[in-house]
């Protein structure tokens, strides 16, 4: 976790008074406990550190159909990357491109290039299980195994060849504790993790995410189904772990993303006026602070003051 | 266009005319067919045990053999035909149940969409609609005119008819099963084997055996199928792979025809064991089920 540094003061310091007064509510810039970096760390950062995901020109088809186009972006380690845009603009696609889950839907195909850590995700000797068995995921609803809560964490180290019932004991208490599900659940490992409320389920899907010890930690909308105070625990959870995992998360909620992520990729719809069909592309990419108060592009600007979308 | 409401009375009651006479006309059509449904149930019920009770005792159900058809009621026993009910169903439910499930998986989870898939789902339909001596008549053909009657050869019909019921129950069960299940196990590294016996399965089985289980009850009554293919015979054949047997439904046919009392009261004792061995399957597909789906709730 980053220090705020003096760089991240300043920073602070001149972002509240000059931007548009309808864009103030949304930022929450001063909060205390913001472990977002600073513009300067940031800009540091793309120098310095690891490329998770380099995503050149890249277009997701399914059948004939082009759900998105033109997507190039880099993701950084440590971060956490931030999707918003209208419903329809292809967030999830991408997202869902990153760890090969489209590879599950019949039709779905890559165009371009993906990297993760400088190999190509799609080359045709990639394996989609060894893929995923680094970029985990976590998905819009929560969808805990109609299995008991212990057996849901310890299901993807199982799968992964750990049987050793000691050392499973500890992944799941780890786990468990990273999710902040721990003190909540460690009296009824054995209940079904179906009987859980919709915040806890969602914890509990984090948790049997960490499990495996993924590298990236890729996220759908996972706070949508829930109420603020779930939101709330899955976000401060999502910023204790990001100084062990990578993040992208797909939000429709800009306040998240504004609350959470260091880095924001807007994304939009095109209409093609003659065929009638949409397509998602990427209009902006940017620190998460710089987007919301002083976005380069006139639609990113239109979406997060509230005139669009 | 302010309306200043006169203070009256609201009217909370069901409102009169045509939505309350066509509430009243469904309800009682609907009450009308569950009791027109119900009464042969109850009739079929009470003749048989009205029937047969008199028969049931514990020598009727453990002794052997079934004696000649001329000897009155209360001498001999049912056993032979009720061991080979058991033996037989259960070789016809060990043959087809694992079948059946692998066909489903196969069916839902791999090659559903293509043309084989397609081919196979069409087939295992129109498997269902074939009628059950057809089966016993296939059975004759192929197999007991080459290698003789047997328990087996029973099994075999029993199973060509229950295949296509647990194909069919099981694989409406697999489709139930929420995508969001296969996707999170597919996002934790898990191969599509993995994927379907891990989770998939489990989270199907308490639908999967108890509709093989009721596939299983309704082959344990099947008639037909074992005409041609066991004999009918008088003792018990602990061999169920070689030599000709007996069954409760095939025993049943052949009291019901004679013209003797005894031997028409020994069907009816046989008809009512047999609705009782049918009634502890559900139960215990009750149970069953009952038990896999613990965790789903």
């Amino acid at each position: 976790m980053e220090q705020p540094d003096q760089d991240t003061v300043t920073n602070l310091q001149r972002a509240e008074p000059t931007t548009q007064p309808e864009v103030q509510p949304k930022l929450h810039l001063d909060t205390q406990q913001d472990a977002r970096l600073s513009s300067a760390a940031l800009e540091k950062a793309e120098e310095t550190t690891e490329h998770i995901f380099d995503i050149k020109n890249v277009s997701v088809y399914y059948g004939s159909f082009r759900a998105v186009t033109d997507v190039s972006l880099t993701i950084y380690e440590n971060e956490i990357t931030a999707f918003i845009g209208p419903s329809g603009c292809g967030k999830t696609t991408v997202l869902r491109s990153l760890n090969r889950m489209n590879d599950l839907v019949v039709g779905a195909r890559v165009e371009g290039d993906i990297q993760y850590r400088g190999r190509s995700l799609y080359r045709k000797d990639v394996s989609p299980i060894a893929v995923r068995r680094r970029i985990g995921m976590v998905f819009q609803k929560p969808n805990p195994f109609p299995k008991s809560i212990y057996d849901n964490v310890a299901y993807g180290p199982r799968i992964n060849g750990e049987h050793n019932k000691k050392r499973l004991d500890e992944i799941v208490e780890r786990s468990l504790r990273q999710a902040a599900l721990w003190d909540e659940v460690k009296d009824r490992l054995g209940k079904s993790g179906l009987g859980l409320s919709g915040g806890q389920a969602q914890r509990l899907c984090i948790a049997r995410t960490l499990a495996v010890e993924p590298d990236v930690v890729l996220m759908d909308e996972p706070a949508s189904a829930l109420d603020p105070i779930a939101t709330g625990a899955i976000e401060d959870l999502m910023r204790e772990i990001k100084s062990r995992y990578t993040i992208v998360i797909v939000t429709h909620n800009m306040q998240q993303a504004t609350r959470v992520s260091d880095r924001t990729a807007f994304y939009s719809v095109l209409i093609n006026p003659k065929s009638d069909t949409r397509t998602g592309t990427l209009v902006e990419y940017a620190p998460t602070a710089q987007l919301f108060e002083d976005p380069s592009d006139e639609r990113t600007k239109a979406y997060v003051t509230g005139r669009m979308g | 266009m302010a309306v200043i409401a006169e203070p009256r009375q609201i009217d909370l009651r069901e409102p009169k005319g045509w939505r309350r006479t066509s509430n009243r006309i469904a309800t009682v059509l609907m009450v009308t067919s569950f009791i027109l449904v119900i009464i042969p149930l109850g009739f079929v019920l009470f003749t048989v045990i009205a029937k047969g009770a008199s028969v049931i005792s514990w020598s009727f159900l453990t002794g052997q053999p079934i004696p000649p058809n001329v000897l009155p009621a209360g001498v001999g026993g049912m056993w032979p035909a009720v061991l080979g009910t058991i033996e037989i169903t259960a070789l016809a439910a060990v043959i087809a149940v694992p079948l059946g499930i692998l066909g489903a998986v196969y069916l839902n989870e791999y090659g559903g969409r293509g043309p084989l898939g397609a081919l196979i789902g069409f087939m295992s339909d129109v498997m269902t609609g074939v009628p059950s001596i057809v089966m016993g008549l296939f059975i004759f053909s192929i197999w007991v005119l080459h290698f003789g009657y047997s328990g087996l050869a029973g099994a075999l019909a029993l199973g060509c008819l229950m295949l296509p019921v647990v194909i069919r129950s099981s694989y409406e069960m697999l489709r139930l099963v929420p995508n969001s299940l296969r996707e999170g196990s597919y996002a934790l590294g898990a191969t599509k084997s993995r994927v379907t016996v891990t989770v998939v399965l489990p989270a199907a089985i308490g639908g999967i055996v108890s509709g093989a289980l009721l596939a299983v009850a309704r082959a344990a009554g099947e008639t037909a199928p074992l005409l041609f293919t066991i004999l009918t015979v008088t003792y018990a054949n602990p061999n169920v792979f070689s030599g000709p047997n007996t069954s409760l439904p095939s025993q049943i046919f052949s009291n019901a025809t004679q013209p003797y009392t005894g031997a028409q009261a020994r069907g009816w004792g046989a008809a009512l064991t047999l609705i009782a061995i049918c009634f502890i399957l559900m139960i215990a597909a009750r149970i069953v089920t009952a038990r896999f789906t613990r965790y789903s709730r």
